[in-house]
């Protein structure tokens, strides 16, 4: 009885752990083998070697990279008002925090088909502009000529649609913060910007790391935004990876492309890890 | 000075709630609005006619009916799966102490961050063995995957949540160990459970990279959208965002006061 109690646990997991080896080692591991090697099973980098004289996955990579660097910082800034605002506590605050979390329920597809109503020619922006006698013809957000507008469109969209969980984690970093701190820099007359950046900021440093792990990520994923918006005009990591497998059928190049992006998620997060890692705050020249 | 901030508080309610609702609005006078409509420019800043044209052609268009269904069933098939492994894994987190606990609980939240390309792709040859590729119950296993870690966590956070006294008073009185879960446990978890039921749901629902690679008939709604973006009209386009997104907004109402308890804990 005594060993069954202490073997139960793991009897409880076993689902998990079946699951964890089918559906995360399993195809992890076939990733692998499919970019690095061969029908013969022979080690090979010829996969990588087509890879690399593809023009487009140049161009994906800084694509990818550069929706990440932009998208990230701006969806924390705004994501960082917000929650400030929202954790004023006022009349209404929880409806606030309920309307800004109903793009959390939004699929990355349904946003780019949501915003392609806003940037088509015959769309909403094109309308509104017209009205207010900005313009005469519609202009093309979102066509080839003209990609840093197209970049901005996807942009706009992807930051509407994913702010929502950044907020979300930072409200619940928000209100772990006990009162007293700010209370007691109140007493000693810090100004609101100095309660934000030695107070506030520090404190909520673990939830802002968590935010910008998760948010990074996901950023590296992006697929469908792009695809509704922009097709194949603009190449993302994923999006190679679905038109390889999807049209090119050749799940060898496609593998490679999920490789290259499970190197740079590991990459991205080391860094966050090693620069951010949370220390106790010292407080001393407040 | 009071009313000045009060009027401040009103300005930044209104933009922030604009930033975030009209393009909500404006999908919707979209799917509402008739095919010429949609190609009218410059629009009405208000709709004037109202149409349901673009959605019977929607709804009218081959495999989109059949691709809703798909959606709801795989949805409930992930739903079924992650109950039974969630419910059991969460309670060995929340009522055990045993050997690699806290490893293994950020190995789970870290098998979240594999990217969905790098599951999916290699998954089509094991599926193809298995004839689950382009089968329903095969995009439901990877949804499964993907709604798993969170829904453990989130779980394993009610459960503790819940103070293990009153299973170890029914124990004394003579209950078994799972006949103490399903009458207190469980009973007392339910809003937790269906909390987190409604995100897996929204999960599976929304999902689309790996519907699209994992099928080629039997497309869920998010897969069957996807592979027509290149041929269909834009009132398709935009009837399938509208329609899309509004079965995922009704469910994220009923779990508003469960999103903090849920993301909090990272």
């Amino acid at each position: 009885m005594k060993l069954n109690e202490k073997y139960f646990p793991y009897v409880l997991l076993l689902p998990l752990l079946l699951y964890i080896l089918l559906f995360f080692f399993n195809p992890f591991f076939n990733a692998l083998k499919l970019a690095f090697f061969d029908e013969n099973n022979k080690f090979t980098l010829i996969y990588f070697r087509e890879l690399l004289r593809d023009p487009r996955f140049f161009s994906a990579i800084k694509y990818t990279l550069m929706f990440a660097v932009t998208i990230v910082p701006l969806q924390l800034i705004t994501a960082f008002l917000i929650a400030l605002f929202i954790n004023r506590n006022f009349k209404g605050s929880k409806t606030l925090l309920f309307i800004c979390s109903i793009p959390l329920a939004i699929s990355d597809l349904a946003a780019g088909l949501i915003f392609l109503s806003i940037f088509t020619e015959h769309g909403f922006l094109n309308s509104f502009f017209y009205f207010l006698g900005l313009i005469k013809k519609p202009v093309y957000f979102l066509s080839y000529e003209n990609i840093p507008l197209l970049f901005t469109s996807i942009l706009i969209a992807e930051h509407w649609r994913a702010t929502a969980i950044v907020l979300i984690i930072l409200i619940a970093g928000l209100q772990m913060i006990e009162k007293d701190y700010i209370d007691a820099a109140n007493v000693f007359g810090a100004n609101f910007f100095k309660r934000i950046f030695y107070i506030i900021i520090p404190l909520l440093k673990p939830s802002i790391q968590s935010a910008l792990i998760i948010r990074t990520l996901f950023a590296f994923q992006m697929f469908a935004v792009v695809i509704a918006l922009a097709g194949d005009m603009i190449p993302v990591l994923s999006g190679e990876t679905y038109f390889w497998y999807y049209i090119y059928r050749n799940s060898h190049i496609a593998s490679c492309y999920a490789v290259v992006i499970i190197i740079l998620s590991l990459l991205l997060t080391a860094i966050y890890l090693k620069f951010l890692t949370y220390k106790e705050p010292v407080y001393e020249n407040i | 000075m009071k009313i000045f901030k009060k009027f401040a508080q009103i300005i930044t309610f209104t933009i922030i709630s604009l930033w975030v609702l009209l393009p909500v609005f404006l999908i919707t006078v979209s799917t509402f609005s008739s095919k010429q409509e949609v190609y009218k420019w410059p629009k009405n800043l208000l709709p004037k006619d109202f149409s349901l044209e673009s959605i019977k052609f929607f709804f009218s268009s081959y495999g989109t009916i059949s691709s809703f269904k798909n959606s709801l069933i795989v949805a409930f098939i992930t739903l079924i799966l992650v109950l039974f492994i969630s419910i059991p894994s969460a309670y060995a987190f929340s009522r055990y102490y045993f050997k690699g606990r806290e490893s293994l609980k950020i190995f789970i939240l870290m098998t979240r961050m594999l990217p969905i390309p790098l599951l999916a792709v290699p998954l089509t040859s094991f599926y193809i063995t298995l004839s689950l590729y382009d089968n329903l119950l095969g995009v439901a296993l990877i949804h499964t995957a993907m709604a798993l870690p969170f829904s453990i966590i989130i779980l394993s956070g009610i459960f503790i949540r819940i103070s293990k006294e009153y299973e170890e008073a029914a124990i004394v009185f003579g209950a078994s160990k799972l006949k103490a879960f399903l009458k207190i446990l469980l009973p007392l978890s339910l809003p937790g459970i269906a909390a987190m039921l409604i995100f897996t749901f929204i999960t599976s629902w929304n999902e689309v990279f790996a519907a699209s690679i994992l099928t080629v008939e039997n497309r869920t709604l998010s897969a069957h959208i996807l592979n027509l973006l290149d041929a269909s009209p834009l009132y398709f386009k935009y009837a399938g965002g509208f329609f899309l997104s509004v079965p995922a907004i009704i469910f994220i109402f009923f779990i508003r006061n469960y999103l903090m308890k849920m993301w909090g804990g990272f």
